[in-house]
């Protein structure tokens, strides 16, 4: 079956410019969204996962640019968007943004009620009275209890899940079709981790969104996404359905980040860690990028970069494993031994 | 199967923070004892009072009320001089948030020696120099690292300096407030591996705090759940996955993310409600249930984890 998708960023490039010297933070990453699912894009820091959603919505930093490929959405190629005028048909209205840090991103001089009140006024020009009527009841929609009186709050007098939740009713209050959602959790404890999850799920079903994970929880992708995208360096090392992720990893690095997974540790032995840092992307990166970090890499790594292998219909992987001519490696114990052990624990 | 020697013992310890009307009951006749050479967990969410009770261990916050022991000898209240000075050099803490915790202005042969210059445990200049590169090359950094200044380096990196310092002093106990939550989950596999790593070359004991389950079950080897300021169950670690008592224990764990998507999706997520305790009458008591296994709660509710129990095992 084809589908069409929602969004569809095509070998993008971008590049920071930084003391004079240019950073290449995204080199040639594509990836299609379908309408209403979930799709977790998972990686370390400094791997571009943020830039590369921020691009969507034309929120790079002044020294960013794309300097290569389209981002079709709605048949629009959105990349070649230059104003602000521009990017404010999309921003919020059509695609929102839900950041990290609840405690950085309300304004802590506004009430809370205004600042949702704000944002419905801005994307679908309904004003006063009715406005910051519709604001309480997304404050409700979000499960803050007595949302009329807390409207009229300030952020300080929230708690850090409570704030999220705020953060939340502010980005959907503007009914975009995409969510995106920065690291929604880092900043929060398990418990309220578990309910902020809920809350963006049954959100989700009620308003018809499509979400975009950024995350770099595993058991978080495990517990949301129907489709998952590995980054690496810049670009996106292998995407498949959740499952084929988990249970069926293909990429060295994929593997790499499963297995130094503590929940999956074995008490008073060492966990499998990466060594080494992510190549300087100041620099050009030949071949594999994961290559130097990898103790089983093949020579050919080191020379030439991999393409896309398909592993199925849905799955794919950028590495040199998967070409018919290279050694016959298998997926590490690790992978496998976790596999089992799930199989176990389902029991 | 000889004692375990306790290192540290807490009694009915209490702590509070401000007074009269304003009066907040941060720690709540907490008792437990740590003994030498484990890892012990205290889990709970933000607010229940973990860190204040590793703090009052390094002697950071007072003690209200109840006392703590090192080795037999009180530390906590009114201590002479010298146990103080004693106390602040075996008991050393690393903190949650390598990007917080280290003086910026500093470089970091500085940071790592300042205890060394507190208590003057050099005997010269080369001695002490020595005495940083060792500890930096134990925690897997370089020794060209000690000119250099925080900022240079990542998280990963801060953690090790901030690991590094602690260790210079030849602690015997170690509070770990939160050590990997702030890192990358690359690198959480290598902290955690070096913190299991120093346990077992010098012999450490260490009080590790944290509210995420599933990193405290790998490297803990007894975990006290936490809540508002009270212990609300002990036990070994794989026995309290095995057998969590207690709806607040459950609750969290019913919250770990587990990475396996099957049976993520499956999983119901519980949420703690502390109206389900009736108080009124039967008061509850802090009992052992199974051996080690500690919960808190009343008659009726030790009789019904009782019987959980015998169905789990039938």
């Amino acid at each position: 079956m084809e589908r069409t998708p929602l969004l569809s960023a095509k070998d993008i490039e971008i590049e920071f410019t930084l003391r004079g010297k240019v950073l290449k933070a995204i080199r040639r990453c594509s990836l299609d969204i379908y309408e209403g699912e979930t799709m977790a894009i998972v990686g370390e820091s400094g791997s571009g996962k943020s830039v590369f959603t921020k691009s969507f919505l034309g929120m790079l930093d002044a020294n960013g640019r794309i300097t290569g490929g389209s981002i079709t959405y709605d048949g629009v190629d959105i990349s070649q968007y230059k104003t602000e005028k521009e990017w404010m048909t999309i921003r919020g209205k059509k695609i929102a943004m839900v950041m990290q840090d609840p405690m950085t991103s309300l304004n802590p001089l506004k009430k809370i009620g205004k600042q949702i009140q704000e944002s419905i006024e801005l994307n679908q020009g309904i004003h006063g009275e009715q406005a910051k009527k519709m604001a309480v009841e997304m404050l409700e929609k979000v499960g803050i209890p007595d949302a009329a009186r807390r409207a009229n709050q300030y952020p300080h007098e929230f708690s850090g899940g409570m704030r999220q939740r705020v953060v939340i009713a502010i980005a959907a209050a503007c009914r975009p079709q995409i969510l995106i959602c920065d690291e929604p959790t880092t900043a929060l404890d398990v418990t309220i981790q578990a309910q902020i999850l809920d809350l963006i799920r049954n959100l989700q079903r009620e308003l018809n969104m499509t979400v975009i994970y950024i995350t770099h929880d595993l058991g978080v992708v495990a517990n949301v996404a129907d489709r998952v995208a590995v980054m690496y360096a810049g670009q996106i090392v292998e995407y498949g359905t959740v499952n084929e992720i988990f249970y069926d990893a293909w990429h060295p690095y994929t593997w790499a980040l499963l297995s130094s997974l503590p929940q999956l540790g074995i008490k008073g032995e060492e966990l499998p860690t990466i060594e080494g840092t992510p190549p300087n992307l100041f620099n050009e990166v030949k071949g594999d990028a994961f290559a130097p970090r990898n103790k089983q890499a093949l020579d050919v790594d080191f020379e030439e970069e991999p393409p896309f292998f398909a592993v199925s219909e849905t799955h794919k992987a950028k590495t040199w494993y998967l070409d018919p001519r290279s050694p016959k490696i298998e997926q590490p114990q690790s992978i496998r031994r976790l596999r089992e052990k799930m199989e176990r624990e389902r029991k | 199967m000889p004692a375990k020697e306790k290192l540290i013992e807490i009694k009915d310890l209490q702590i509070t923070f401000g007074a009269g009307r304003k009066k907040f009951v941060a720690v709540d006749h907490v008792n437990f004892d740590i003994y030498k050479g484990e890892t012990f967990s205290l889990v709970g969410e933000s607010g229940s009072g973990k860190t204040t009770i590793g703090r009052a261990i390094t002697r950071i916050n007072p003690v209200s009320s109840g006392e703590i022991l090192f080795k037999g000898q009180r530390i906590s209240g009114k201590i002479s001089k010298e146990l103080d000075r004693e106390v602040i050099k075996k008991c050393q803490m690393i903190f949650q948030d390598p990007m917080a915790s280290l003086n910026e202005r500093a470089k970091v042969d500085y940071i790592v020696s300042e205890g060394l210059y507190n208590f003057h445990l050099y005997k010269d200049e080369d001695d002490r120099k020595r005495k940083v590169e060792a500890a930096l090359r134990e925690v897997g950094l370089l020794p060209e690292f000690a000119s250099r200044f925080p900022h240079e380096f990542s998280g990963g990196q801060r953690q090790r300096i901030g690991i590094a310092r602690a260790l210079i002093m030849e602690p015997e106990f170690v509070v770990a407030d939160e050590p990997i939550s702030a890192l990358d989950v690359s690198i959480r596999a290598q902290v955690l591996n070096l913190l299991n790593r120093l346990r077992k070359s010098r012999g450490l004991t260490y009080l590790f705090i944290a509210h995420d389950l599933s990193v405290v079950r790998f490297i803990s080897d007894r975990i006290a759940v936490i809540h508002k300021g009270r212990i609300v169950e002990l036990a070994e670690a794989e026995e309290l996955f095995l057998h969590p008592l207690h709806p607040y224990t459950k609750a969290l764990l019913s919250a770990v993310p587990i990475p396996d998507p099957e049976l993520e999706k499956k999983k119901k997520l519980l949420v703690y409600d502390p109206s389900v305790h009736d108080y009124s009458k039967d008061g509850p008591v802090w009992d052992e249930i199974l051996p080690e296994h500690y919960v808190y709660g009343n008659q009726r509710e030790l009789d019904q984890y009782r019987r959980e129990i015998q169905q789990t095992q039938a």
